[in-house]
């Protein structure tokens, strides 16, 4: 078998914001990579190389996860969500519209990861405490907020989600 | 950045995965969560040429009970354990250590089997499950073997595996009644790793006195360390805040932990006895209830 061979292209179909996507990927290539470079979605965003600062979060299979740490291959037959997909109909998302109404970002780097986290969260737990969101977003670091207003932010969209029928 | 190109099957069974291990000898990684092994692929620390995808393999998730064991497929994700109704009710101090690990999005995607067999000193699992008597079912072509928690993790990211077998179960005793277990860990403030942690399970009559001690630390050696002068300490001893107290302090004894960049061994050595004590008494609350 010839070296090419061995490292062969891999086949995928992908369901990503509820489009059926078919690829065909070199097994190395990041989850993250294909969602930014092969579909052009480049709102997640890669920030450490480390697997720490989560500013690649998406959904897979309805879970938060850090997409710079899976392989587009491990995503076949998945469903991801990412934070194009996520506002449905409306404009926005009521996270992304907490983020807006209590000033949640500055450069706005790791608030795509921290949205899309903040959404798995509130799907589980919708009226978390502060303990319980800061818990939440231990994956997810921000260098310019210093997070109080991030807290604020899923606190009003949590608030909003508990209202909404 | 990126890991170096390799070659991806995903396996359809474990025969088929344990065939593809045979094939691919040392060139080849199975991958489970791929939380230890990407990130180490993309510093180019590991570079396996073929990846075999465990997780593609049906049946190897999930929680039930088995008789008097709560069994838990290898392939189930940190937390999945940490919100499994079984394994809060019989060994609440699992659920603890796994709701500990990493953070959020690990947490949906790190699998206890890989983490196990990955053995890595300052992991949680190895912590609690030898605390626990665990014992962890491993295949290979030939057949099936059980391997105690206690034989286990053999030295850094070493365990008593041969390189052609899988870990396919993690078996966990049903403690009897009046047994109480829990974990408790100091993390590393950035990294959220192990700096120390202890696991404890105590049974106890409704007397108070204990029947029953398993306590092992994390982050003093290699792997998991049994505590085994707190536990003869505890054992038929009432279960009072200054006999925990006592038997605790001896909990890092026979232990040489390793100075790092954030703690002495001095600090190591003492801190231990600190979240052994936390660890015991939280188990002793849950053995009352």
């Amino acid at each position: 078998m010839t070296a090419e061979a061995e490292y062969a292209a891999v086949p995928i179909t992908v369901n990503v914001n509820g489009i059926k996507h078919d690829a065909v990927v070199e097994p190395r290539t990041l989850l993250v990579y294909f969602l930014r470079e092969h579909l052009n979605l480049t709102g997640t965003h890669v920030g450490c190389d480390t697997s720490q600062c989560g500013a690649c979060t998406v959904h897979l299979n309805g879970r938060a996860v850090k997409s710079c740490t899976i392989l587009a291959v491990q995503a076949n037959g998945a469903e991801v969500k990412t934070i194009e997909g996520l506002a449905d109909d409306d404009p926005f998302h009521p996270v992304q519209q907490g983020f807006h109404e209590k000033h949640g970002l500055q450069c706005g780097y790791c608030t795509p990861g921290m949205i899309m986290t903040a959404v798995h969260l509130l799907e589980t737990n919708p009226n978390p405490s502060d303990d319980e969101i800061k818990h939440a977003l231990e994956g997810n670091l921000c260098r310019c907020t210093g997070y109080i207003n991030i807290v604020e932010s899923i606190k009003w969209a949590a608030e909003k989600m508990r209202k909404q029928p | 950045m990126f890991p170096a190109s390799f070659g991806y099957v995903a396996a359809r069974s474990v025969e088929e995965a344990l065939k593809l291990m045979a094939k691919h000898g040392e060139e080849g990684k199975l991958l489970a969560g791929g939380h230890s092994l990407i990130p180490a692929m993309k510093l180019r620390l590991q570079s396996p040429r073929t990846l075999i995808d465990l997780a593609t393999v049906p049946g190897l998730r999930g929680v039930r009970v088995d008789e008097n064991h709560l069994v838990i497929g290898a392939l189930t994700v940190h937390a999945d354990v940490a919100a499994s109704e079984l394994v809060r009710k019989h060994v609440c101090g699992l659920a603890d250590a796994a709701s500990v690990i990493g953070d959020l999005q690990v947490r949906n995607r790190g699998t206890i089997g890989g983490s196990i067999a990955h053995a890595d000193p300052a992991a949680d699992f190895p912590v609690i499950l030898t605390a626990l008597n665990a014992s962890f079912v491993v295949q290979s072509s030939t057949g099936n073997r059980t391997i105690a928690a206690d034989d286990f993790f053999t030295d850094f990211y070493t365990t008593a595996m041969s390189p052609n077998e899988i870990l396919t179960e993690i078996r966990v005793p049903i403690p009897s009644s009046g047994t109480g277990t829990a974990y408790a860990k100091l993390p590393h403030p950035a990294s959220g790793y192990v700096v120390v942690s202890a696991g404890a399970l105590l049974t106890r009559q409704a007397s108070g006195s204990c029947t029953g001690a398993r306590v092992a630390i994390g982050g003093l050696g290699s792997g998991p360390i049994r505590a085994i002068a707190t536990e003869i300490e505890l054992q038929g001893k009432p279960l009072t805040p200054q006999i925990v107290a006592s038997a605790a302090a001896k909990a890092a004894e026979e232990t040489d932990p390793v100075e790092d960049s954030y703690a002495s061994a001095e600090y190591k050595l003492h801190v231990a006895t600190v979240y052994a004590r936390m660890a015991i008494e939280a188990a002793v609350e849950r053995a009352k209830s």
